[in-house]
């Protein structure tokens, strides 16, 4: 680690303007994916501005029905909230399928969802990243690429995004409120993260120095009929080959609405759009299940070592539209 | 950079400077000669350094000392009631919970933070319903103890010490 000065900010709009005004300030929340990067040399900032003591640390209702999580929640005791719980129970079970005890524990909401990818390469300092290392090349490309993108890479770059959590806002279609040099703003989940393109080295839209006070989350009654499904090398404790994050709102077999998002495939979590078309409308049945999710991958392109992905994207977005409306085929 | 803060532990109170880049572990280990947390892999992923913190069990190895001024922490050592084992500890000798004891004083804290857990409700990931009412199986065991790694492999000796405690 190189030195670096500390300070523990006393409020937002503080420590937003340290860290505008200083290029290699970061905020810290837990540390728990910065201060590992810190020591492997992938981050390397002069300046950590410690925003975890910040009062964000509220779920509270929201006018209009929704809720508004604090940046600073913990993600166990995000999913331990009874609201989350019963409305949100995809995001409750996405949390509980991420990282550890331990380190839910300390995790912050705001951290979760900025935490960066855990492609090999990028946090391989010896090796070639354009994520780490603009420019440098990308080493995963013609690499070891089990883990990588299916959908929306770029040849700059095949990483994917490592949270359950944000999957699961993303079928949310949670808010993101932004506190940054020049004033507040929302973002639409879906517009904070972006594809890699010919600037891997961002993850999401933000601004240096922008800062994430709260996640809002919509009044979403079908919510309440969720769940988030995750595959993985080993029963817990591991990253997600592939996940899916999935709402209903079936009536009289037929399904009125349908939210889907996934993770584990793309450089952001992956809303499936095209599925979600395909399905309005149609029968609460297998056939539908299938030729929603065919047609969300329509456009996915496996790398070497990944095709796996493909049928396993599938499988598990039909596996999971079935556990949400078998009661419905009775 | 050097900051002067305060850590409580098991119950003594220390005044120390750190460098801005010590981890809470290595001021417990290296600066305060509480070696009960045991540095594994320090990147978070094997669970040997885990103590209580401020109530709540969570590694040390990720956290920056500089961060927890005036933390209260709890490790496997400062469990005990004087000469008398804390029950986890306890059960841990009588199920053979493990071979080495390397991972151990992290295993225990682990698992009394887990148990706590369970008293408040907190379902996880294997468990039926997210609404509530944990039954503490071995499957739930294994789920909720899965930050913690043991490389002897005294896994199936851990989930008896800890069914018994849950008991």
């Amino acid at each position: 680690m190189i030195p670096f000065d500390y300070e523990r900010a006393d409020d937002a709009r503080s420590a937003v303007a340290t860290v505008a005004g200083r290029p290699g300030a970061v905020f810290l929340g837990a540390g728990t994916n910065l201060v590992d990067h810190m020591k492997l040399g992938v981050a390397n900032p002069d300046l950590l501005v410690d925003v975890s003591r910040l009062p964000f640390d509220v779920i509270e209702p929201l006018q209009g029905g929704g809720v508004r999580i604090g940046a600073t929640v913990r993600n166990s005791d995000l999913a331990a909230a009874p609201v989350i719980r019963q409305r949100y129970p995809m995001l409750a079970a996405a949390l509980l399928a991420g990282a550890s005890g331990q380190l839910r524990n300390v995790a912050t909401t705001a951290g979760n969802l900025l935490q960066r990818t855990r492609c090999v390469y990028f946090q391989d300092v010896t090796t070639p990243c354009n994520k780490r290392r603009p420019g440098s090349g990308c080493s995963a490309v013609e690499g070891y690429t089990r883990d990588h993108a299916i959908l929306g890479a770029s040849p700059h770059c095949v990483a994917v995004h490592p949270s359950d959590m944000a999957v699961a806002l993303t079928a949310l279609d949670a808010v993101v409120q932004v506190e940054g040099p020049s004033g507040p703003r929302s973002l639409a989940i879906s517009d904070l993260y972006r594809l890699p393109g010919d600037q891997p080295q961002r993850d999401t839209v933000l601004e240096h120095g922008e800062l994430i006070t709260a996640v809002d989350l919509p009044e979403l009654p079908m919510a309440a009929r969720s769940s988030y499904r995750k595959v993985r090398d080993r029963a817990s404790y591991a990253f997600a080959l592939v996940s899916v994050a999935a709402a209903v709102d079936v009536v009289d077999g037929v399904m009125r609405d349908v939210r889907i998002a996934l993770g584990g495939v793309a450089h952001k979590p992956w809303r499936a759009s095209r599925a979600e078309e395909a399905l309005r409308g149609a029968p609460a049945a297998e056939d539908a299940f299938r030729h929603a999710a065919d047609a969300e991958l329509t456009e996915a392109r496996p790398l070497r070592d990944n095709a796996f992905k493909i049928p396993m994207a599938r499988n598990t977005m039909v596996t999971v539209l079935r556990g949400l409306t078998w009661e419905e085929g009775r | 950079m050097d900051v002067e803060m305060t850590l409580r532990v098991d119950g003594a109170r220390y005044r120390l400077v750190v460098d801005t880049r010590t981890t809470l572990l290595d001021a417990l280990r290296e600066r305060l000669g509480i070696t009960s947390p045991k540095k594994g892999c320090d990147h978070g992923q094997c669970g040997a350094c885990t103590v209580l913190l401020d109530g709540r069990r969570a590694t040390t190895c990720l956290a920056l000392a500089v961060a927890h001024d005036d933390a209260e922490i709890i490790t496997a050592n400062g469990l005990a009631a004087g000469e008398e084992l804390h029950p986890v500890a306890r059960a841990f000798l009588d199920h053979d919970g493990f071979q080495c004891g390397y991972c151990t004083p992290g295993q225990i804290c682990s698992a009394v933070g887990m148990l706590d857990e369970v008293e408040a409700g907190w379902p996880s990931h294997v468990s039926e319903e997210l609404a509530g009412g944990v039954e503490l199986d071995d499957e739930e065991i294994r789920e909720r103890m899965s930050g913690n790694l043991c490389r002897c492999g005294a896994y199936a000796n851990i989930v008896a010490a800890i069914r018994e405690v849950a008991r």
